[in-house]
């Protein structure tokens, strides 16, 4: 098995119509139409999807493990963003 | 079940039989990883059509492991050694059109004894056929080098296909037409790869082709050999 000089691929599967396509895994091809056809292959074949979509992986835009902190941390301590926070009202239906 | 349908599905059955341990022999070989994969799917596909034919023929087991060479009714084109992927392309490209005219045929028939395995497996074949077409396409239309190959292929198997169309009795099928129709789906994907359609002859003295009697070429001993093997080895052995 020589290792593969063609581009990398990122494979969405969406499972069920009605869910949004979820990311599943990535591949190599060299080009789209065979990156589709592999994702068939490869994450497909037990009836796992209705619909696929392969994006290359360079256009992905990823966020920098360095920045998590200011991304991320700050949302940890404040509760009352979170629907839990807020006590429920006796008598309000429907929520 | 009379002894034409037998006969039939036994034609069918090793065709696919034969074709699915040829791709089985890429796993650990392949190119790259996706492909591996593609082709084993491909194999997969055709085992599960070979079980259901030799199933309607006997003990499937005993048909695919205990037989002699001389036992098989599996075209020659199926048979022959996967050589370099361009070769195993072509013959994919070569059958896989087949199998798919021949099968949506079947389908057609509605209550034929072949028309519910047929209308089943014409979807798959169709993906092999697909397969088959996008690695033909990217081989001839791509560098100097994959398009010698890919022409090279395409010629050495050319021989091979007159055969795919000798009459198999049992099946209601109308043989020229679908030669006429392979002729032309086969000759539309060359003609976009820039290959040249082959021009040696697919009939007659110098063609290949007795498979359907029983004699078959060289390489397909070998095969049956490795195929046998264990079976023969360890007679009733299960996991």
């Amino acid at each position: 098995m020589t290792s593969s000089d063609w581009p990398l691929w990122e494979v969405f599967v969406r499972s069920r119509r009605g869910l949004s396509h979820t990311h599943a895994g990535s591949l190599h091809a060299p080009d789209a139409q065979m990156a589709l056809r592999n994702a068939r292959d490869l994450y497909t074949r037990r009836n796992e999807g209705v619909s696929i979509w392969v994006v290359p992986s360079v256009a992905v835009t990823a966020s920098s493990p360095d920045e998590r902190d200011p991304f991320f941390e700050s949302a940890a301590d404040k509760p009352y963003r979170h629907p839990t926070f807020y006590e429920i009202p006796e008598g309000v239906q429907h929520l | 079940m009379t002894s034409t349908v037998n006969a039939a599905a036994l034609a069918l059955g090793d065709d696919a039989l034969v074709l699915s341990h040829r791709l089985g022999e890429w796993a650990g070989h392949a190119p790259v990883l996706e492909e591996e994969v593609a082709l084993a799917n491909i194999a997969l596909d055709l085992l599960g059509q070979a079980r259901v034919l030799l199933s309607m023929v006997g003990d499937e087991d005993e048909l695919a492991y205990l037989r002699e060479e001389r036992a098989f009714r599996n075209v020659q084109l199926v048979e022959q050694p996967n050589g370099d992927f361009a070769h195993t392309i072509a013959r994919q490209l070569y059958f896989s059109t087949y199998q798919r005219l021949l099968y949506g045929r079947l389908a057609a028939t509605g209550d034929g004894d072949f028309a519910g395995l047929a209308a089943k497996a014409v979807k798959e074949v169709a993906y092999h056929q697909d397969h088959a077409e996008q690695w033909t396409l990217r081989l001839g239309d791509g560098t100097a080098e994959s398009h010698e190959r890919m022409r090279r292929a395409c010629a050495a198997l050319w021989r091979f296909t007159g055969e795919l169309f000798q009459p198999v009795e049992g099946l209601d099928v109308d043989w020229r037409e679908l030669e006429a129709d392979w002729l032309a789906s086969v000759t539309a994907v060359l003609e976009r790869a820039t290959i040249t359609v082959p021009d040696g002859p697919r009939t007659g003295a110098w063609s290949a082709g007795a498979g359907r009697q029983g004699l078959h070429t060289e390489s397909f001993g070998r095969m049956l050999a490795e195929m046998q093997h264990l079976h023969r080895s360890h007679p009733g052995a299960t996991w």
